[in-house]
């Protein structure tokens, strides 16, 4: 697994190089932990708060490992269109997986849908969810 | 005999893997293409240009036997036939990642032109053309150019935003599966004729199959388009990043908040350097214009709106998908014509286009041509022209707060107004919902909405009233 400063290093002729980093980090530990921001700041002579701001700013970056397998369902308008707010009641009746909202996959025409790791699925009723729930 | 199967994210999540392996295992050879955009047929099977659609896997050995009902020639379809397709010209047509493919289809055609008429000629041939940025805003590109052509400067920058956030919006996802090295195009033209070295390409984190093609393609294509260099940038889940000064700070890797302007970006932009920002169906739009001539592109259209829209069809919809033409078409013939109205059955209640900063529209306005300045003049907007449609289900209050509800989530935090009025919002219409009040908070919504729409920098908190407003405006009922 690389480390901190393997990403470091291989970010470092970048302009910018912040987002790719964190994108780096959160990919090889499943957050970024308090310790990697402090060694982040201390690479590219920020400080402690102006990373934690960028971290805590982003929806995607955890600032706490999660445990559980995380699904993303879309809740925007066109999903909601289709019906996704019915599948609801189903992830708020199990507690293994970690269902997040998500704002848009870019799916719209074919909701409701969802997407575990880089992995996209599409038309989602009752069945499939739960089927995909279980799955995980 | 050729097997033609899309690999793009609807296709994808619709199952077509699987039937692409159904073939294989038959002993077929499957080409993977990009998508025609008849999204409610995923996965399409194309073979030798005949279609087979919504197939499963188990459907493969019927359609080898030929006793599967076929849609068929796809090119004749109604759907694909009424369209003017410029931008999509290679949609379904086409390997996303062979370069031969593309120089076979026009590939590279205006970035030659373009070297050979020159910076300024090429300026000129886009503002010829008419075209306006396809972000939503819809400012002429070549005026952008000229600005950023004319700054001062050794280093510039042209930025594409990938940062496709709107629900049913999907175009750009499309053209980055689909089409990586027309975008990647565009952008060496646009770099070519205001002098700019770097490209950045900023894909939101939720669009992983874009971010691989793009990345893929920009390898293959590097030294088509040197001393031009593209890289990919992925965003963070952080829907503001869709505004231009936004996601300039988040490429500099600053937390996403908006800047004021002035100054504009194509003075101070990226790193403070001047910086075209541009979205990717204005880029993907460039390449034809400079094989085929501004006038050629100017000649689509109407009024001050030019040339083609790839409108996107979505939500609850029967024939939902890519739908490319020219400005003008009314949202009536794009909701019940093309779209043959809800896949529910039920009837349409409404449309929301341009995302959830759009407003929602009634079937008594659908004789509106899509047009910037007629959705404007109609208090609506044309966005990037994504229509979502909604049945006769939909509780309106309930739109009305999400539209509350996301602003407050996605609110960078910058301008009170929408900082705190998205979630002042949010409450006034839970007690709208619970009937407390009505009347009074009615008043104190369409208040707020003023404050917001006149207080805030960008278009989150400037036009999240425009969804609230109008679902208020066009159906009291759902709110008393």
């Amino acid at each position: 697994m690389a480390s901190i400063a393997d990403i470091l290093a291989e970010h470092k002729d970048r302009e910018g190089p912040l987002l790719p980093i964190l994108h780096d980090v959160q990919k090889a530990f499943g957050h970024v932990s308090e310790d990697a921001m402090r060694e982040i700041a201390s690479a590219l002579n920020l400080t402690r708060a102006e990373v934690y701001g960028v971290v805590s700013f982003y929806h995607d970056f955890r600032k706490e490992a999660e445990a559980r397998p995380v699904l993303k369902l879309c809740r925007a308008e066109a999903c909601k269109a289709r019906g996704v707010e019915a599948l609801v009641p189903i992830a708020d009746n199990q507690s293994r997986v970690k269902v997040e909202a998500i704002y848009c996959l870019g799916l719209c025409a074919v909701g409701p849908s969802a997407m575990v790791g880089d992995k996209v699925y599409a038309r989602l009723d009752d069945a499939k969810f739960k089927t995909l729930l279980e799955a995980m | 005999m050729t097997v033609r199967i899309s690999d793009d994210a609807v296709a994808i999540a619709c199952g077509a893997d699987e039937v692409a392996a159904a073939f294989i295992a038959a002993g077929e050879a499957v080409e993977r293409v990009s998508s025609w955009g008849m999204q409610w047929l995923e996965p399409l099977v194309d073979i030798d240009g005949v279609g087979y659609g919504p197939v499963s896997a188990d459907q493969v050995a019927d359609i080898l036997k030929d006793t599967a009902p076929s849609l068929g020639r796809i090119a004749d379809h109604p759907f694909i036939a009424n369209q003017t397709r410029l931008t999509f010209s290679r949609a379904g047509k086409t390997r996303p990642l062979s370069l031969d493919d593309y120089y076979a289809s026009e590939g590279w055609l205006g970035l030659a032109k373009a070297r050979e008429m020159g910076a300024q000629a090429a300026i000129d041939t886009v503002m010829a053309s008419g075209l306006r940025g396809r972000g939503g805003a819809g400012f002429p590109a070549g005026i952008k150019w000229q600005t950023v052509a004319r700054a001062d400067g050794e280093q510039k920058y042209i930025v594409c935003n990938a940062d496709e956030g709107d629900s049913a919006t999907f175009a750009d996802r499309m053209v980055m599966e689909g089409d990586p090295f027309m975008l990647i195009e565009g952008m060496a033209i646009a770099g070519f004729a205001v002098g700019a070295n770097k490209g950045y390409v900023y894909i939101r984190s939720e669009y992983p199959h874009a971010i691989a093609k793009m990345e893929a393609a920009i390898k293959l294509a590097a030294h088509l388009i040197a001393p031009f260099v593209v890289e990919v940038r992925v965003g963070a889940g952080a829907y503001v990043c869709g505004e231009e000064t936004s996601l300039l700070n988040s490429l500099e890797g600053k937390r996403g908040e908006v800047r004021a302007k002035p100054p504009l970006p194509a003075l101070e932009g990226l790193f403070g350097k001047p910086t075209i920002v541009n979205n990717v169906l204005t880029l993907a739009a460039v390449p034809w214009i400079l094989a085929h001539g501004g006038d050629a592109y100017a000649a689509f259209g109407a009024g001050r709106s030019k040339g083609t829209m790839p409108i996107q069809i979505a939500g609850n919809v029967k024939h939902g998908g890519l739908f490319e033409v020219a400005f003008g078409i009314t949202l009536g013939e794009l909701v019940n014509e093309i779209g043959g109205g809800t896949a529910s059955g039920r009837p349409v209640r409404c449309v929301q286009v341009g995302g959830p900063l759009g407003a929602y529209i009634p079937p008594e306005q659908f004789h509106l041509p899509l047009d910037y300045e007629a959705f404007a003049a109609a208090d609506a907007l044309v966005g990037h022209a994504g229509i979502t449609v909604f049945d006769d289900t939909v509780d309106m209050a309930q739109m009305a707060r999400f539209a509350m509800e996301f602003c407050a989530v996605e609110s960078c935090g910058k301008c009170t107004p929408c900082r705190l009025g998205s979630t002042r919002g949010v409450e006034t219409l839970d007690q709208i919902i619970a009937g407390k009040n009505v009347e009074a908070n009615l008043a104190l919504i369409a208040d707020l909405s003023e404050t917001m729409k006149f207080g805030s920098l960008c278009a989150l908190g400037g036009f999240t009233p425009y969804p609230v407003m109008s679902a208020i405006k066009h159906f009291p009922e759902d709110f008393r």
